[in-house]
């Protein structure tokens, strides 16, 4: 099995990523002040609703009953589907899932297609399979174009091109577009995105999205978004695609009640997202006319299996856990090489790879809670992430080097008091050579890694329990 | 239509369904019936603050909201059309004739070919239910009608305004199956340094007509 994360097998650590971003004072003006907004405006919207509480411990309580009964809402999901017309495929991995698109374009003699924005096919690196195959895809939600015409890659979930300002993206439109005159206002910028795509979406025949929300009980898709480009590819085409995780699946469609109510207020501080989007198969003289839609695995049914982390696929990718995030903050999503950034990807990236590749991203937080307190699917990120920090300390254990074996010996020593004590005094003479100004702040050989990123106080010339000794003989 | 369609030989079924019912081998099952729903499902306010409210929220999506009775509905259409500057309009299908007003130009959407859509004045639908707390309106079928001309106007009646989310979802119940869109307010993108902006791709214009129950 091949399982792909856009391109983070291939990415360098975290650390040493994010230390050429932290350069970029650029960057870090541009992600601060989009994430200062949401994280503002989501505060206002979720402060006044006052059932918010109530609605996080409904959703995360649906999507959990719905992942203990996963295999019985996608047959649902399934059979309802193509009761109403629609044709659902079933891939394994990354590399199924592009195959099946590809056939499904070419069967049609397809040679472009327009997508909304969907994080799943970034996620099987789509856009590069159908390249390869003579398909041009066409982006079509404004962060997206940017982030296509740019060559550039995505650092957010909801908006993925917060990196760039608006002289950045009018130089990308200008160059791309081939316009010889743009001006840099929002308004310009937008104007000239509505322009150039208008005619593809009136052109182009075949439409490919991802999906929000899939529904067992009528075998309805949800799609949402705000800008009308979704709508768009779902509704002009005569052949539609859909892409979906298969952790999208909710049982019914009263349970959108809620969801609905989370994600706007989440994603992107509204109270509602201008549009919403259902539809159940094929509807007569409505919209596309041929619905295919495919159920990708890709390393989910793995998390699944692992019962303290499997709440990761609660997740509705709604990137609050981003905005909140004091790591993402400083290093950008593009840190985390991964499509999945912040502490949502921190914990889904690895485990995808089932944690053969993004080894460094549970160690990218300081723990501090922030992302669990803003998730509206109440996933426990510092917890999933101590667990994960735990397998990738076990697989590494299970390879012999040096800092497994270092663990070991301190194992034994802190096994008894004797040996911890004498263990003591040993450091107390040894460290001599390292202290100064009452601080340690470099330690030869590995423990150097330790003190790269932080200074010791040194080991005290009397220990507690000594001092509690005397003072008792006193 | 199509026949043509094959599908790739894959047993990715059976495998994804396998793993799935290995990974859940030893988790209790749990009932979707006791799932807790203790969020707010019914509205606690009247049908005045109703109203009111769902006005306050229009007005916040720069929509242009007009208020008429049964009787003055269709002179409340065609003033909300020339205050456009507009002669025609492309009507839904199911929409009532008898309200639209006498010397404009009405084609029915189930004549209008997409590129008359795209170049077209504006549309007038009807809604099924409207939500008051997040300012929504939700329409059945007219996709491409509701989206491709600049401006549209939807009819909402008083009746069909709720308070609450769950509150539409009871209504729309009966429909869960039928192609469904909700809209709160004009097409918008805040992409660009998080500075909204009105009408990407969708209707830049968004006017409302509420009617009010006759005294």
């Amino acid at each position: 099995m091949s399982i792909r994360v856009g391109q983070a097998s291939e990415a360098p650590p975290f650390q040493k990523a994010a230390l050429p971003l932290l350069d970029d004072t650029q960057l870090r003006k541009n992600v601060r002040h989009a994430t200062n907004v949401i994280t503002r405006k989501r505060a206002v919207v979720v402060g006044e609703q006052q059932d918010w509480q109530q609605l996080r411990a409904s959703a995360s309580a649906i999507k959990e009953h719905t992942l203990r009964h996963l295999d019985h809402y996608l047959e649902q999901f399934e059979k309802n589907c193509t009761a109403a017309g629609g044709h659902v495929h079933w891939a394994a991995d990354a590399d199924e899932a592009n195959r099946i698109i590809v056939d499904l374009i070419r069967q049609h003699g397809g040679k472009e297609i327009i997508k909304v924005k969907t994080m799943t096919s970034d996620e099987i690196g789509l856009n590069r399979a159908l390249e390869a195959n003579g398909i041009h895809p066409h982006e079509t939600d404004l962060a997206d174009m940017i982030i296509q015409l740019g060559h550039d890659k995505p650092s957010h979930i909801v908006v993925p091109a917060l990196h760039k300002n608006r002289q950045q993206v009018r130089e990308i439109f200008m160059q791309a577009m081939g316009l010889k005159e743009l001006g840099d206002r929002p308004e310009d910028l937008t104007t000239a995105a509505r322009n150039y795509l208008r005619e593809k979406f009136l052109k182009v025949k075949i439409g490919f999205s991802g999906a929000n929300y899939l529904i067992a009980e009528t075998g309805g898709v949800c799609v949402v978004e705000s800008e009308g480009n979704g709508r768009m590819c779902l509704t002009l085409p005569d052949t539609l695609i859909t892409i979906a995780g298969i952790e999208k699946v909710i049982p019914t469609f009263r349970d959108l009640e809620v969801f609905l109510q989370l994600l706007p207020r989440s994603a992107t501080g509204e109270r509602m997202n201008p549009y919403n989007s259902l539809w159940t198969g094929v509807h007569k003289g409505e919209g596309p006319q041929e619905f295919h839609v495919i159920l990708l695995d890709n390393g989910r049914t793995r998390i699944l299996s692992d019962h303290e982390s499997r709440q990761t696929l609660r997740c509705i990718r709604c990137g609050a856990c981003q905005n909140a995030c004091p790591v993402y903050r400083q290093t950008s999503g593009l840190a985390y090489g991964s499509i999945y950034a912040g502490p949502i990807g921190a914990i889904l990236t690895p485990q995808l790879f089932d944690m053969q590749h993004a080894q460094t991203l549970p160690y990218a937080s300081s723990l501090c809670g922030a992302c669990y307190e803003v998730c509206p699917v109440k996933i426990n990120i510092p917890e999933v992430l101590i667990h994960l920090r735990g397998r990738v300390v076990r697989e590494q254990q299970s390879s012999a080097n040096l800092e497994a074996l270092g663990m070991k010996a301190m194992s034994r020593i802190f096994l008894s008091r004797r040996s911890f004590e004498a263990a003591q005094r040993l450091g107390r003479i040894g460290q001599w050579p390292f202290v100064s100004d009452g601080w340690v702040r470099h330690l030869p050989g590995m423990l150097g890694n330790w003190t790269a990123v932080r200074d010791l106080r040194p080991m005290p010339k009397q220990t507690f329990r000594s001092w509690w000794q005397e003072r008792k003989k006193t | 239509m199509d026949q043509k369609v094959t599908m790739p030989e894959t047993n990715a079924r059976e495998v994804i369904l396998d793993r799935i019912r290995h990974a859940n081998a030893d988790a209790a099952p749990s009932e979707y019936s006791v799932i807790e729903r203790t969020y707010r499902q019914k509205a606690g306010m009247d049908r005045a603050e109703i109203q009111k409210a769902f006005a306050e929220r229009l007005h916040e999506y720069d929509a242009h909201v007009t208020e008429a009775t049964a009787e003055t509905l269709s002179a409340a259409i065609a003033e909300s059309l020339r205050r456009n500057n507009q002669k025609s309009a492309i009507v839904a299908s199911g929409f009532p004739q008898q309200l639209l007003p006498e010397g404009f130009l009405w084609q029915q959407e189930s004549s209008a070919t997409t590129e008359q859509l795209n170049t077209a004045e504006g549309a007038i639908c009807a809604c099924e239910v409207a939500i008051a707390h997040t300012g929504t309106i939700v329409i059945r079928n007219a996709r491409r009608l509701t989206l491709l001309p600049d401006r549209l106007l939807c009819v909402v009646y008083e009746d069909q305004v709720v308070e609450t989310v769950p509150e539409a979802f009871a209504r729309l119940q009966p429909f869960a199956s039928e192609p469904l869109t909700f809209i709160s307010g004009p097409s918008a993108t805040a992409d660009i340094e998080m500075t909204r902006i009105r009408g990407v791709h969708g209707p830049r214009f968004l006017d409302v007509v509420l009617v009010r129950n006759s005294q």
